[in-house]
């Protein structure tokens, strides 16, 4: 029998980005704020200071930051006539655990989608056709336009302290920007990082062949910044130690770093860590949220009462509480009815790993986010007409990390181990590098989550169970783009050259990316949406999910944190403006 | 109409007397709560946490230990059953209950410079907060400092009883300041050397003491030792905020920005900044000669430096302003007594949050990977480079901080 705590006005599940923003803006607003987080409390100084930050072993390896899998995990299957198994160790994906959640151990990668990434669907059946996408693809335009989030972007963004070059204000081109991306209200609030030998020897063969570079934005910072919630970041040292790794130097923008210590300086918001929201509870007519139950590290149970219930974990659990908690139809992949589930997608990633002539690239001098990239090939920035695809992603050079224990590189026919290993890495090592494509993953029937029909956690509680694989349209894509990218690899004259295009089947034993996304998508329309445009649940209004990528229609071909973060700001806004106002159902 | 005059006089001196008594006159009350934060008397009567003014931490001092009472209005354990006078005494003249001596912890050698209507006001504020039940027993000193009339010796050595006399000579706001620094913020209790009995050394005033295993810096406007190289603006940045482009307040400084100065009105910080810039003697400092470069100290201590300081205080030492201190030209790094280094090397330390510098920053502990020869040999390294001056540390003096560290609660 759970103890019942005295009632808070909101109760915030998950204090990573979108919770540390939301608890900002609520309790600045007034409210009494509690986040519930299940992983530990995460402070830089004390956590990650830069006296063992650099960790590759216990971090990168070892993965001292990432969620246990018997804590929580999920069965997987690619299809559904498999079987779905247990994961026992994350691989392709890995969620993190405690305060700031996967904002610490991110790379910084900062981007915006395209305008007609908001609205997909209609773009494509536009110019090329209402026949043209293949008809299991569900992906649909987003209940908001590019126009509306933009001041989000830009919010989230000087709250990072941005590294980067517009290529767009206010529709005014920029020289050394990226030309294809959306409007932007300003500048970058810090200019981009300085560049190293492999992105300037990229840059040039992607203009000698007819591209468009630009560098990467950042949220590795070029430079101090203090962003308009007075916090201080720090200079990046190009230490090379980002995702897997919380920052020592107070340099990567993160919950800690940006937001934490403000937040709490409010009297009237409190942390729980150490404590698991096992559900979301419901009154008797199951259209209002009375509050939530967790459980701590003594197996105790407690109700947390509350007016507002904000839904901030990973994506991946933000869907499985939804699950749990009965809130919204669970999604059926047969029949293509219910919503809960809908719309899982991933990222389409694939690489083009080269060996220079006579370079020394001192690839150690590196930060998660810095690089130069072009965006040619991004969503609809070319034509699709007879590419039997859709969709794109962003490729270039980023110098990210050639720490010593999993950056090996050799050349083809190398042995595996043993002394002409060891020599063939010490010549390879500066001269290697591997250029990346970032691409869109779009959304299908049979690609959803749903509760295992077997498998439990400790609580007894069920476990999520994913179905997914890469369809044709993706592989086709990932084809497209890394012969792209490697036809501009090919002007850096490298002495070897081998493109990695994405295969089928998905394998979930290989890292390939955190960005896990959909399955309480937000839109326009309750039959295939959990939640509205301000991210509020269609069936229990007092619900938010604010801004997770679980909230994704389907991914694009960016990384999906600047996003994150704009949709929670945009729900703060809602919540605060218009909720607390007239609570009940904004659409 | 004369004579409603004279009777609405007559009412206002009347209401005057009886001001201190009145527990309705917000004014009072106010600046009575204003008063407090100057004194910044939670520091030592409110344990972090608990209820204001309902009594304190422990505080070490060189003679054992003492313990913040209560002063709560609560009648039994607080000050409830104080008389004005008596409260003044206390303040003014270091006698608690029925004439009883208090020890100089309570800074009651600063405070006798506050006037009677001041003290008064802090008696008003203070009868309106929440009267707490909580016994403390104060008095934790060893024989024979637990005997309080030793105070009597001690008072006739080292106390002078006497409000504050202005100085005609300078400004109001110079005055002003005065008042706060040498009486309500009685800054010297941190910052002005002991006598071995404990008393101020009054010809060093404010030029830098050790206590509780801190080093309070000089706080002079001395170039080399003090705060004569801060501008005003650099001055009033860090008692507003906890920080400027040359540091960050730490240890219990954090507690007197968090409770006191970043509290305080505009004026009496531009007041406080106006007297500090004035104070102390323009001695001509003897520079110290650095420790040669070839040194093996200073050689080792270099690539200590290299490898677990440079990524946030910069090869060139110059920190990063408001997140990570400035080594270089830094008083503070080449005082005479670098106990406050040593510890922050070995324990780590966390910057103060303040509303508009709510970062925090913090050093990292290094205790468990630097020897005593290796943080001596990168401290004597950061004393003595980009400019820097100042004798060596040795791994002496790191090895007796260490286990007094350890031991302390």
């Amino acid at each position: 029998m759970a103890r019942k705590l005295p009632a808070k006005d909101v109760v915030i599940i998950g204090l990573g980005w979108t919770g540390s923003i939301l608890g900002y803006e609520l309790a600045k607003a007034g409210l009494d704020v509690v986040a519930i987080e299940r992983g530990p409390w995460r402070d830089t100084a004390t956590d990650f200071p830069p006296a063992y930050a650099q960790d590759e072993l216990r971090y990168a390896v070892r993965l001292d930051l990432f969620l246990r899998p018997d804590q929580e995990t999920l069965t997987f299957r690619n299809n559904a006539g498999q079987t779905a198994l247990p994961i026992r160790s994350f691989a392709s994906f890995l969620p993190g655990n405690g305060v700031g959640g996967a904002g610490v151990h991110w790379n910084g990668q900062t981007w915006r989608f395209l305008p007609t990434d908001f609205r997909v669907r209609s773009h494509l059946e536009e110019r090329y056709g209402k026949d043209a996408l293949p008809a299991d693809m569900t992906i649909q335009d987003w209940p908001v336009s590019y126009d509306e989030i933009e001041p989000y972007y830009d919010r989230f963004e000087k709250l990072c302290g941005t590294s980067g070059k517009a290529g767009n204000l206010r529709g005014a081109k920029q020289d050394g920007g990226n030309p294809f991306e959306g409007w932007r209200s300003s500048e970058y609030p810090t200019p981009p990082l300085k560049q190293g030998l492999g992105a300037t020897l990229f840059a040039e063969a992607a203009r000698n062949t007819g591209h468009n570079p630009f560098p990467q934005p950042a949220s590795n910072l070029s430079e101090a910044y203090v962003n308009p919630l007075g916090m201080k970041l720090g200079q990046c040292t190009y230490c090379g130690f980002c995702e897997r790794f919380g920052c020592g130097n107070y340099s990567k923008a993160s919950p800690q770093t940006c937001v934490l210590p403000a937040l709490l300086r409010f009297p009237n918001f409190t942390a729980q860590t150490e404590s698991e929201v096992t559900r979301i509870n419901l009154d008797s007519t199951g259209k209002r949220a009375t509050g939530i139950t967790y459980v701590d590290t003594s197996g105790e149970e407690w109700e947390q009462p509350a007016d507002i219930v904000l839904v901030c974990a990973f994506a991946l659990f933000n869907v499985r509480l939804m699950l749990l908690s009965g809130i919204g139809k669970p999604y059926d992949a047969q029949t293509g009815q219910g919503v809960v589930g809908r719309n899982y997608a991933y990222q389409t990633t694939s690489s083009v790993n080269l060996i220079l002539k006579d370079k020394n690239l001192n690839p150690f001098i590196a930060t998660g986010a810095h690089g130069m990239i072009i965006d040619d090939y991004n969503g609809d920035n070319f034509d699709h007409t007879g590419l039997g695809f859709f969709g794109g992603g962003y490729m270039g050079f980023g110098q990210t990390n050639a720490r010593p224990i999993q950056t090996r590189p050799v050349p083809a026919g190398t042995p595996k181990w043993g002394a002409q290993w060891k020599k063939a890495t010490a010549e390879t090592y500066q001269r290697a590098c591997s250029l990346a494509t970032h691409g869109s993953s779009y959304s299908y029937k049979d690609c959803c989550l749903d509760l295992d029909p077997t498998y439990k956690d400790r609580l007894g509680r069920p476990l999520m169970r994913m179905t997914f694989d890469f369809h044709d349209n993706e592989l086709k894509m990932s084809a497209f783009l890394t012969e792209r990218l490697a036809d501009i690899a090919k002007a850096m004259d490298p002495a070897e050259l081998t493109p990695a295009p994405r295969k089928g089947p998905y394998n979930m034993s290989i890292y390939q990316t955190t960005h896990n996304t959909g399955g309480t998508v937000m839109g326009a329309d309750p039959a295939t949406s959990v939640l509205n445009r301000y991210c509020q649940s269609w069936d229990v209004h007092n619900v938010f999910v604010p801004g997770g990528a679980s909230v994704f229609p389907q991914n694009h071909g960016y990384n999906p944190t600047d996003t994150v973060g704009a949709l929670a700001y945009w729900t703060a806004d809602a919540i605060r403006d218009r909720y607390l106002r007239n609570p009940g159902p904004l659409v | 109409m004369r004579s409603s005059l004279a009777a609405a006089i007559l009412l206002v001196a009347w209401s005057g007397a009886v001001a201190a008594q009145d527990t309705q006159n917000f004014d009072r009350i106010e600046q009575g709560r204003y008063l407090a934060v100057l004194s910044d008397c939670a520091a030592c009567h409110t344990k972090p946490g608990g209820p204001p003014f309902a009594g304190g931490l422990a505080l070490q001092t060189p003679f054992g230990m003492l313990v913040a009472p209560n002063i709560t209005p609560d009648r039994e354990t607080g000050i409830g059953n104080l008389t004005n006078a008596e409260f003044l005494a206390a303040l003014h003249d270091g006698r608690g209950h029925h004439g009883r001596r208090l020890y100089p912890a309570m800074p009651y050698p600063a405070y006798t410079k506050m006037s009677d209507d001041d003290v008064l006001a802090i008696r008003a504020y203070l009868a309106t907060v929440a009267p707490v039940s909580n016994s403390v027993i104060s008095n934790q000193l060893p024989f024979p400092f637990n005997i309080r009339l030793s105070m009597a010796f001690w008072n006739a050595l080292n106390f002078t009883a006497g409000r504050y006399q202005p100085n005609p000579q300078k400004s109001a706001e110079w005055n002003r300041g005065a008042y706060i620094v040498e009486g309500a913020a009685h800054c010297g209790t941190c910052h002005t050397p002991k006598t071995f009995l404990g008393g101020d050394k009054n010809d060093a005033a404010l030029a830098g003491a050790t206590l509780q295993g801190w080093y309070a810096p000089d706080i002079t406007n001395d170039p080399r030792k003090g705060i004569g190289r801060w501008s005003r603006d650099d001055l009033v940045q860090y008692l507003k905020t906890g920080a400027n482009s040359w540091t960050l307040a730490s240890g219990p400084m954090a507690d007197a920005v968090t409770h006191s100065t970043s509290a305080m009105t505009d004026e009496d910080i531009f007041a406080i900044a106006t007297y500090l810039m004035d104070s102390g003697a323009l001695a001509s400092p003897s520079r110290a000669v650095p420790v040669a470069a070839n040194d093996d100290a200073m050689r080792a201590g270099a690539a200590i430096y290299k490898d677990s300081c440079a990524a946030c205080h910069r090869d060139t030492g110059k920190g990063e302003a408001h997140l990570f201190p400035r080594l270089a030209d830094s008083a503070l790094v080449q005082s005479d007594d670098p106990t406050t280094l040593v510890r922050v090397v070995l324990q780590g330390t966390r910057a103060v949050s303040t509303a508009s510098m709510p970062t925090a920053p913090a050093m990292p502990a290094f205790d468990w990977r630097l020897g005593d020869a290796q943080a001596a040999a990168v401290l004597t390294y950061i004393r003595n480079s980009w400019g820097n001056a100042a004798a060596p540390v040795s791994p002496g003096n790191v090895a007796s901080q260490r286990t007094s560290l350890a031991k302390a609660p």
